[in-house]
């Protein structure tokens, strides 16, 4: 049992020590980068992207792969868009049915690969056609939100704060440091830790992924829990495209191309293991955050953009070494006698 | 008929039938309600019609989807063809424009197209050995493999070019693109020649049984004393190579690298050409006529969807519903069902 940590916990500590790494090297030689502004930036600036990698981790742990959720998160947001400004409907009702029916989506997903035995990565990639084709039929260009609605949202905590009298220098560092897009995005990590840490739908979720055959020997609702999972990954996808539209002010059928991409990257950063089973949403945390650490020093160090990929890509190779070299040493132990 | 007459019936066809099937209604329903589908015309020696234009512009996910093909036989995929391709036409359209870094110094001579040419398939083959590597040396997942360079390559690809779009405006790389040899499209050539190259090895040789062994049981083929390592190396550096071909025919084509648009997102049209062709992502199997038919419907359904006046944006929801279609009718499960269903109606019917 002593070995198990050294899997469990090794990848996650890792990512952890890099991550610190990677904030220190930007702190000794970038100016201006230790800063809040520049901290509580990060999770503003990767909101849509953390969202849709928390649904992202759910799939990838259940032994999956959720391919479409960037169109998806293009799709929601021009949908909201077209909604509140062509359709005249109110922006939490038109907020409201594009979560659900990025939910249906998901869900009919997850029902065609479990009912019929398919491949996830095939179902969730004409899933990405579809979404980014309906994204197009919508509206082949952006269109901007001027709904107040959505001029106000992103300060609403420090309003909320201001509205029951909180102190001012309370509101004013909510004002500057908690935008509702970063609240949202921590509000969805903190809701997925505790589904999957204690839920019995998040233990089955590990169970599925470790062994969906011993999972479904062992009596557990396979079928739901596939399902279930997609269902988290489109609502993940529709959340971000609806965060998309209230920090751009506009919906973008364009918007959220590769998006998938960086979800998977940063779900593989964070330690969870693409075979399923393996990982969690502390990991997922870390893993956008590297992205979002990696993208800023980029920008503070004005060196071309490009080194941003190149960066990724180096550090995601690093971590997947690192992931074998220690499964390796804990199968080996665990081959040995005692 | 009984349901164990039907299923021998399904099963006994090769697993490309139900590909060349949607292939050929894709074509009936071409030849009825596209105009002048069919017609082909010979303008300067080269011909021309929507059939030729199917086949020159499926070229490079036909040539992807071979490489592509050989990689899932053996149980993995390879997520970076789109980035070797980008790569692949960074340096060829770059060689082309800065002869100063070319062997023969000369400019827009054929030696130094050819020189330019030669240099990025082997970049490309070299970028596929280190997936191969990847995957085979350090048992590291194919798809996170291979997902480092789908994410790093481009970035590597804008480094070679600076993030401009490189143009390369020479006779003989215009050829490559749009010349014909015997009234067919030299692209169409290339594709050709790449499925002759992929049939000989795979079929003449015993390289496709190595690699369908090593795909269906990596173990059992080792112990049985193939080096199946090696093996799926070179599925991987021959996956590269092939995705390098067609990057260089992209940039070719317009004479310029775009790293940013040359083959985005063609891994996924490559994987779908490949399954809809009848080979699982599992491995173990592969179907070279299937992955052929695979590419020519992906082209096909982009092609009609162009030719029936639909808005562009709905080619993808085409493609979507093309894509699950084949994937269901594939599915044993999904077939299974249906012929249950038929049979309680026809039980009901006769109660």
């Amino acid at each position: 049992m002593s070995r198990v940590p050294a899997i469990r916990f090794g990848p996650v500590l890792a990512t952890a020590l890099v991550g610190l790494a990677l904030y220190l090297a930007g702190a000794l030689w970038l100016e201006h980068f230790v800063a809040w502004g520049v901290f509580t930036g990060l999770f503003r600036d990767n909101a849509v992207l953390g969202v849709v990698a928390v649904g992202m981790t759910f799939v990838i742990l259940s032994g999956g792969i959720d391919l479409s959720v960037g169109a998806v998160a293009g799709c929601a947001s021009i949908a909201v868009a077209v909604l509140v400004e062509r359709a005249g409907w109110s922006p939490p009702a038109a907020i409201g049915a594009v979560l659900i029916t990025g939910v249906l989506f998901g869900a009919t997903m997850g029902w065609l690969i479990h009912a019929f035995d398919l491949p996830p990565f095939i179902v969730t990639l004409a899933g990405l056609f579809f979404a980014r084709g309906t994204a197009f039929v919508i509206s082949r260009s952006a269109i901007s939100l001027r709904h107040p609605f959505f001029m106000e949202a992103d300060a609403a905590p420090a309003r909320l704060a201001a509205a029951v009298g909180g102190p001012e220098s309370v509101v004013e560092t909510l004002a500057r440091h908690a935008p509702t897009t970063s609240v949202v995005f921590l509000a969805t990590l903190v809701l997925g830790v505790l589904v999957l840490r204690f839920t019995r739908f998040g233990r089955n979720v590990y169970a599925v992924g470790g062994n969906s055959h011993s999972a479904m020997l062992m009596g557990l609702p396979v079928g739901r829990t596939r399902i279930g999972v997609y269902a988290i990954s489109g609502f993940c996808g529709a959340l971000g495209g609806v965060l998309i539209a209230t920090y751009r002010f506009a919906g973008d059928p364009t918007a959220g191309v590769l998006l998938e991409l960086d979800a998977i990257a940063a779900v593989v950063i964070g330690g969870t293991l693409l075979t399923g089973g393996v990982g969690g949403l502390a990991g997922t945390l870390l893993g956008v955050l590297i992205l979002g650490l990696i993208q800023t020093a980029v920008i503070f160090a004005s060196v071309n953009s490009w080194w941003t990929r190149i960066a990724v890509g180096g550090l995601l190779l690093a971590f997947i070494l690192l992931q074998r070299v220690l499964q390796r040493t804990f199968h080996a132990a665990s081959a040995a006698p005692e | 008929m009984n349901a164990t007459g039907d299923r021998a019936w399904t099963s006994r066809l090769p697993p490309w039938a139900w590909a060349a099937a949607a292939l050929l209604l894709l074509l009936l329903f071409n030849a009825l309600f596209t105009e002048h589908f069919l017609s082909l015309d010979v303008k300067q020696g080269r011909l021309y019609g929507t059939p030729i234009d199917i086949l020159d512009r499926a070229t490079p996910v036909l040539l992807v989807s071979l490489g592509m093909m050989l990689v899932i036989g053996t149980g993995g995929i390879d997520l970076s063809v789109g980035a070797v391709m980008a790569i692949a036409g960074a340096v060829t359209a770059g060689l082309i424009a800065r002869p100063e870094y070319s062997v023969f110094g000369s400019f827009g001579g054929p030696e130094s197209i050819a020189f330019a040419v030669a240099v990025a398939v082997c970049v490309a083959a070299l970028a596929g050995l280190v997936n191969g590597v990847l995957v085979a040396g350090a048992g590291v997942q194919p798809i996170v493999a291979t997902l480092v360079l789908l994410v790093a390559g481009r970035g590597v690809a804008q480094l070679l070019t600076g993030g401009q779009i490189i143009t390369a405006d020479e006779p003989g790389f215009r050829f490559l693109g749009n010349g014909a040899i015997l009234g067919l499209p030299v692209p169409f050539l290339v594709g050709m020649g790449g499925v002759g190259l992929v049939a000989g090895l795979a079929r003449g040789t015993a390289l496709g049984l190595l690699v369908e062994a090593v795909g269906e049981n990596p173990v059992a083929a080792r112990h049985a004393g193939l080096r199946a390592g090696l093996i799926k190396i070179l599925a991987y550096v021959m996956s590269g190579l092939l995705a390098g071909v067609a990057g260089v025919l992209v940039a070719a084509d317009v004479q310029a690298a775009d790293v940013n648009k040359a083959g985005l997102y063609i891994e996924l049209d490559a994987i779908l050409a490949v399954v809809i062709g009848g080979t699982a992502l599992t491995g173990g199997r592969f179907s070279l006529v299937g992955t052929v038919v695979g590419a020519l419907i992906i082209q096909t359904v982009t092609t009609t969807v162009l030719s029936q006046d639909v808005p562009v944006e709905y080619t993808l929801i085409v493609k979507a519903a093309v894509v699950l279609a084949v994937c269901l009718l594939q599915s044993e499960r999904f077939r299974s069902r249906v012929r249950l269903r038929r049979r309680s109606a026809r039980t009901e019917a006769r109660a």
